[in-house]
């Protein structure tokens, strides 16, 4: 198909074209992604340590995981159209809710599968609920936050892209515009960029991972 | 739910292609995925790249997976099949993989014992045992596959997609609400179903068909 249209590089020559386009787009998709992960992590954290503190919700979390997890996201950006309108807010509405279940669901996970014996152990020195949360609880589901944001960014990378489909800028544009017209080096433009920032995102937060948790702490 | 009601030929048609689209993925990726982790399981050394790439290309983005198929696959069934198969490949070597890696050392030692040859063992003996755990992998596999199909309408292969972009079109939720609920009944359905069919082939491992 390359044949008769041009080289698979040419996306190249389009970016070096396009200097302007490509870095305002990168910036749009950077700051969709920051900031969607950023508010989901502060709504799911607190909310994952609330529930992990009332026992008989476990059982129904994970009923919400499987649901969550069949959720199509496209929908989810779709249905922010009729309530929210078009634009950033929509989108950055829509990335937020779906980043928060990876974040809260690995968090929980972490926070409720703590060693009973270590729970017991501190218990029985005396720690408060508190205490118990503060310096056992959460230091053994860092490993697991981690996860869950890690899987989060990546996640939201990928959904930011089809953002665009609602006005929400980024390089999914490109990849729109591409597909539109059947334009190769436009609709590569788009898409490799995107899918280099989710690869890097994967590898260097996986490297972060690796050097922020301990050893004996390894998911 | 009004506009499934209203259309049941049309939604019953779109979810008709959904399963297609997807199922066809899985067996391919199946086909390909379970004798690569049964192999990653024997060449120890293949098993770092072969899962760190396969986990590489599942954080590429849909919409860009599609968009770079498309200059070689066209628009269309074979390029939203391709992408569905490769996204879908990482679980199921990864769960192959860790099934052939949990069958007991002195199980696998009766065996050889017996004269079982290396086809043998694996036919009779670590595949029936890995089994929990490569269903579940399909499973999970599946689950995806039904969510991310639903962009692959975008480059033409129809699905349930068909009714999210043509609510988003015409700013009619209620359309957009009757794909996302087809979907995801039919990923509850699919999650379901193969749970139940692990617990029916294996009855003796719930635990380990439950936690995959």
């Amino acid at each position: 198909m390359f044949g008769a249209q041009s080289d698979p590089l040419d996306f190249i020559d389009y970016i070096r074209d396009n200097p302007d386009t490509f870095w305002g787009y990168f910036y749009e998709h950077v700051e969709l992604v920051g900031y969607a992960v950023l508010i989901a992590i502060l709504i799911a954290v607190p909310l994952a340590i609330l529930i992990s503190r009332v026992a008989f919700l476990e059982k129904p979390m994970t009923w919400i995981a499987n649901i969550g997890q069949a959720i199509p996201s496209l929908a989810v950006l779709a249905l922010a159209i009729p309530w929210l309108g078009i634009g950033f807010k929509p989108s950055l509405f829509a990335l937020t809710i779906l980043a928060v279940l990876p974040i809260f669901l690995n968090t929980f996970v972490g926070i409720t599968s703590a060693d009973p014996a270590v729970v017991d152990a501190a218990k029985g020195m005396g720690s408060s609920d508190v205490q118990l949360l503060r310096m056992v609880q959460m230091p053994l589901a860092m490993p697991f936050m981690f996860a869950g944001i890690q899987t989060a960014v990546v996640q939201s990378i990928g959904l930011a892209t089809l953002a665009a489909y609602i006005g929400g800028g980024g390089f999914g544009n490109w990849i729109l515009q591409g597909l539109a017209v059947l334009n190769f080096p436009i609709l590569l433009a788009g898409a490799v960029p995107v899918a280099v920032m989710a690869m890097t995102a994967e590898l260097v937060l996986g490297g972060v991972r690796r050097m922020v948790v301990p050893k004996g702490l390894t998911v | 739910m009004q506009y499934i009601l209203d259309n049941p030929d049309r939604v019953w048609q779109l979810t008709l292609d959904h399963m297609i689209l997807v199922g066809l993925a899985i067996l391919i990726a199946s086909a390909v995925g379970i004798p690569l982790g049964i192999l990653i399981s024997r060449v120890s050394w293949l098993a770092l790249p072969v899962l760190n790439i396969s986990g590489i290309l599942y954080t590429v983005p849909s919409l860009a997976f599609f968009a770079i198929l498309i200059p070689y696959t066209g628009l269309g069934k074979t390029t939203a099949t391709t992408a569905l198969a490769v996204y879908s490949l990482l679980a199921i070597v990864r769960n192959t993989a860790a099934g052939m890696d949990e069958v007991p050392r002195p199980t696998i030692d009766a065996a050889r014992g017996m004269g079982m040859t290396g086809l043998q063992r694996l036919r009779f003996v670590e595949l029936p045992l890995a089994l929990p755990f490569i269903l579940a992998g399909i499973r999970i596999s599946t689950v995806a596959a039904i969510g991310i199909a639903v962009i692959a309408a975008v480059v033409g292969a129809g699905g349930l997609g068909r009714l999210v972009f043509d609510g988003m079109r015409t700013l009619d939720s209620n359309v957009i609400i009757a794909g996302a609920f087809m979907s995801i009944l039919l990923a509850l359905l699919a999650d379901f179903g193969l749970s139940r069919l692990a617990l029916l082939l294996r009855p003796d491992m719930r635990a380990s068909v439950e936690r995959g």
